[in-house]
């Protein structure tokens, strides 16, 4: 009860501080009339009676759920397009490449008939004809049939 | 049937003392806090808490003491919980000083004497605000409740030298910070 009482010193001064100059005695007059008024004032204003926030659990769990349904159908929706978007650079690859062998494999058979060409003409003039030493046996009168 | 009378004759004391002693609660938490939500608050925690305590108050101080005493108890809590969650400071509804002196009624002055008067309850408030807790409390009690030395120390729980202590600084400061700007 009587802690901090060492702090008593300036106690003896105190008549002589509340001796107080009229100017102040004043100032400190008006102030207790304003906060008497003030208090006054907030006690008597009527006072709206404000229910307690409370949580309203239902509208919370539709919110959940609700943003729960609409971030599944805009993920499931955007999971579909890049789905979609894959399988459409896949097939295209595919494509791309069906048609990389095709060419490839028309170049290659264009090169093999004209491989063949070359191989028949180069042939056709190197090799005699089977009935070509006869021939050279024959008159040209048994040539011709005369 | 014997008990529920005696608990009904409580409630009924229980209500007058409410009704009797509010507004100088309210009017001393106001004054100490500027926060009008604030200042209701507490002087509904502290009829709370003394409507709890009701069968335990002994009669040992007045009735108005005891009462005054959870409230600047719960006050001290509130500031000290308010300083751990520093992040609440921003979040105050304390009015400002020149709006808390805007409550001075009129009386028979003039315009010019009114507007005077009003900027020197606006330097007491200012002075008060620049105040230690226990500095403001001890003068909010003997300015404003025009409480006796007893009773604040009775009140605050500290020695009535310390409340003279206390009152003297506060006091010499309001003086000194009241002089200072009117002279």
């Amino acid at each position: 009860m009587n802690r901090n009482d060492e702090n008593a010193k300036p106690a003896g001064e105190l008549e002589k501080l509340e001796t107080l100059e009229p100017d102040l005695r004043e100032a400190l007059g008006n102030f207790k009339a304003s906060v008497d008024a003030w208090s006054d004032a907030m006690m008597s204003r009527p006072r709206e009676a404000n229910a307690p926030a409370r949580t309203n659990w239902s509208a919370v769990t539709k919110w959940a759920l609700g943003c729960v349904v609409f971030a599944g159908t805009v993920s499931g929706g955007l999971y579909q397009n890049h789905k979609q978007v894959e399988a459409a650079k896949v097939e295209a690859a595919r494509i791309a490449e069906q048609q990389r062998a095709m060419e490839a494999a028309r170049v290659t058979n264009a090169d093999e008939e004209d491989l063949m060409a070359n191989v028949d003409s180069a042939v056709a003039r190197q090799v005699p004809s089977a009935l070509q030493p006869l021939a050279t046996l024959m008159t040209d009168d048994e040539a011709t049939g005369n | 049937m014997i008990k529920a009378t005696a608990e009904e004759i409580a409630a009924q004391d229980f209500d007058s003392i409410v009704s009797s002693h509010r507004p100088q609660i309210f009017r001393f938490l106001l004054a100490s806090t500027r926060d009008v939500d604030l200042a209701e608050t507490l002087t509904q925690d502290c009829l709370l808490k003394a409507h709890r305590n009701w069968s335990g108050f002994r009669g040992e101080s007045s009735v108005l003491t005891w009462l005054m005493r959870i409230a600047i108890n719960l006050q001290k809590d509130h500031w000290r919980n308010r300083r751990m969650q520093f992040w609440r400071l921003t979040r105050t509804n304390a009015v400002d000083l020149n709006e808390a002196s805007d409550w001075l009624p009129s009386g028979e002055r003039t315009a010019e004497q009114r507007m005077l008067a009003r900027e020197k309850v606006a330097k007491v408030w200012q002075s008060v605000e620049n105040l230690s807790e226990r500095q403001r409390t001890v003068f909010l009690l003997r300015f404003v409740d025009e409480m006796e030395l007893k009773e604040i120390a009775a009140m605050t729980g500290m020695g009535e030298g310390t409340v003279k202590a206390h009152l003297s600084r506060a006091l010499a400061r309001v003086r000194k910070e009241f002089g200072k700007d009117t002279n």
